[in-house]
C-alpha cells in the first residue's frame, strides 16, 4: 500500500497552463465578434441640429431610427428629401404608418428616434409625425447633439 | 569555449506561457471596456393620440395657451409679438409661473400649455431651436422647485423617487405641456 502512495505522490500537479490562453483569446474573439453593431447604411444626409435641454436614451433595445434628410447621390451630390426607415428609403409616407405599426407590436415600448437634418423642412417631419400619431407610436425623440459652446 | 557551447545548447528554448493568459486578458478587459456604445441624446416628446372624429378636443382657455409661431425664415413670433429665440425661456416661465396675476398669462401651472406651430417651410434647425428653448424653461422651473425641496438639482430628486419609488410631485406641479399644432393650409 505505501508504495502505491509513493507512486502517486510522485505525478506532476500542475494544471496544464498551455492552453490557457488559447481559451482567453478565443473568449476576446468572441467578444469583438458579437459587438459589431447592427450598421444600417444611411442613405440620406443627416446632420443633426444642436441642442441644450437633452435626455440619454439609456435602453437602446426600444429605439427605432427614422432618417429624414437630403438624399446623398453619387458624386457628393444631395438630392431632394428622403425618408429611411431601417435600411430602405421610404417612397410613400402612407407605408410609415404600417411599418411603425409592425414595430410597435414587437416592441410595445418602442420610442422612435428622429434623425433629421437641420436643414429639412417642418413639413416633412409633420407628415411623418402625422403617420407616427396614426400606428400609435407615441413617444418620439428629436435626435440632437450637445450644443458645445464655442 | 567548447563548455559554454555546451552549456547552451542544454538550456531548454521555452518561452514563459504563464503571462500569455494574463496579457490576453488585459486585452479582453481593455475591449471590454471602450467599445462603448454611443448613447442617443434627443429632444423628446409625446405625441399626443389620435384623434377620434366624433369627439370634439377638451376646450381650453385662451390665456392658458402660449402661442409660439415659426415661420419660414425661422423668425419667432410669441403670442403675436416678434420675439428672439432666447427671450422665450423667459416668457414661458412667466406664463407657467403666472398664478393668474397677469391676465395675458396662466391661470396656474397646472393648466398652463405651450403650443409650437411651425409653418410648411420652416427648416427644422428653428423649429428644435426654440423647442429647445421650451423645454430649458421646463427644466429650469424644475430645478428650482426641486432646490425648494432640498435637493441639488431636479436630477437628484429623480434619482429619490427611483430608490423610493415615490410619486414625482414636481412634474405633478409642473407639466411640460407641449402641444405641436399643425400649419395652416396655404
Amino acid at each position: 500500500m505505501s508504495g502505491h502512495f509513493k507512486k502517486k505522490t510522485k505525478t506532476k500537479e500542475d494544471i496544464p497552463t498551455a492552453s490557457l490562453p488559447d481559451i482567453i483569446f478565443m473568449l476576446l474573439i468572441f467578444f469583438m465578434v458579437t459587438t459589431v453593431l447592427r450598421e444600417t447604411t444611411v442613405q440620406v444626409r443627416t446632420v443633426l441640429p444642436k441642442a441644450e435641454a437633452l435626455t440619454k436614451i439609456d435602453q437602446k433595445r426600444l429605439v427605432s431610427y427614422v432618417y429624414i434628410g437630403p438624399r446623398k447621390l453619387e458624386g457628393n451630390r444631395i438630392g431632394d428629401t428622403g425618408v429611411q426607415i431601417d435600411d430602405a428609403l421610404v417612397e410613400d409616407l402612407g407605408n410609415v404608418r404600417d411599418i411603425m405599426y409592425r414595430k410597435l407590436l414587437e416592441q410595445p415600448r418602442l420610442i422612435v428616434s428622429l434623425k433629421v437634418d437641420e436643414t429639412s423642412e417642418m413639413g416633412v417631419v409633420l407628415d411623418v409625425q402625422q403617420e407616427l400619431r396614426e400606428a400609435g407610436t407615441l413617444r418620439i425623440n428629436y435626435s440632437s447633439k450637445r450644443d458645445i459652446p464655442s | 569555449m567548447a563548455a559554454m557551447l555546451n552549456k547552451k545548447t542544454r538550456r531548454e528554448a521555452e518561452i514563459p506561457t504563464s503571462s500569455m493568459a494574463d496579457i490576453a486578458f488585459l486585452l479582453l478587459i481593455f475591449f471590454l471596456v471602450t467599445t462603448t456604445i454611443d448613447v442617443d441624446t434627443g429632444i423628446g416628446m409625446v405625441l399626443p393620440p389620435k384623434l377620434e372624429d366624433d369627439i370634439e378636443p377638451p376646450p381650453i382657455r385662451e390665456r392658458n395657451v402660449l402661442k409660439i409661431l415659426v415661420n419660414e425664415q425661422g423668425l419667432v413670433l410669441v403670442e403675436d409679438q416678434p420675439s428672439a429665440v432666447q427671450l422665450i425661456r423667459e416668457e414661458v416661465r412667466k406664463h407657467v409661473l403666472n398664478y393668474g396675476a397677469d391676465p395675458r398669462y396662466a391661470e396656474e401651472p397646472g393648466k398652463a400649455l405651450v403650443s409650437i406651430k411651425t409653418a410648411r417651410q420652416t427648416p427644422y434647425n428653428a423649429y428644435v431651436g426654440v423647442l429647445d428653448e421650451v423645454w430649458m424653461a421646463y427644466f429650469e422651473m424644475w430645478d428650482s422647485e426641486a432646490r425648494q425641496l432640498g435637493f441639488s438639482d431636479y436630477a437628484a430628486y429623480v434619482t429619490m423617487l427611483e430608490t423610493t419609488d415615490g410619486e414625482n410631485e414636481i412634474r405633478d406641479k409642473i407639466k411640460a405641456a407641449i402641444s405641436i399644432a399643425e400649419p395652416d393650409e396655404a
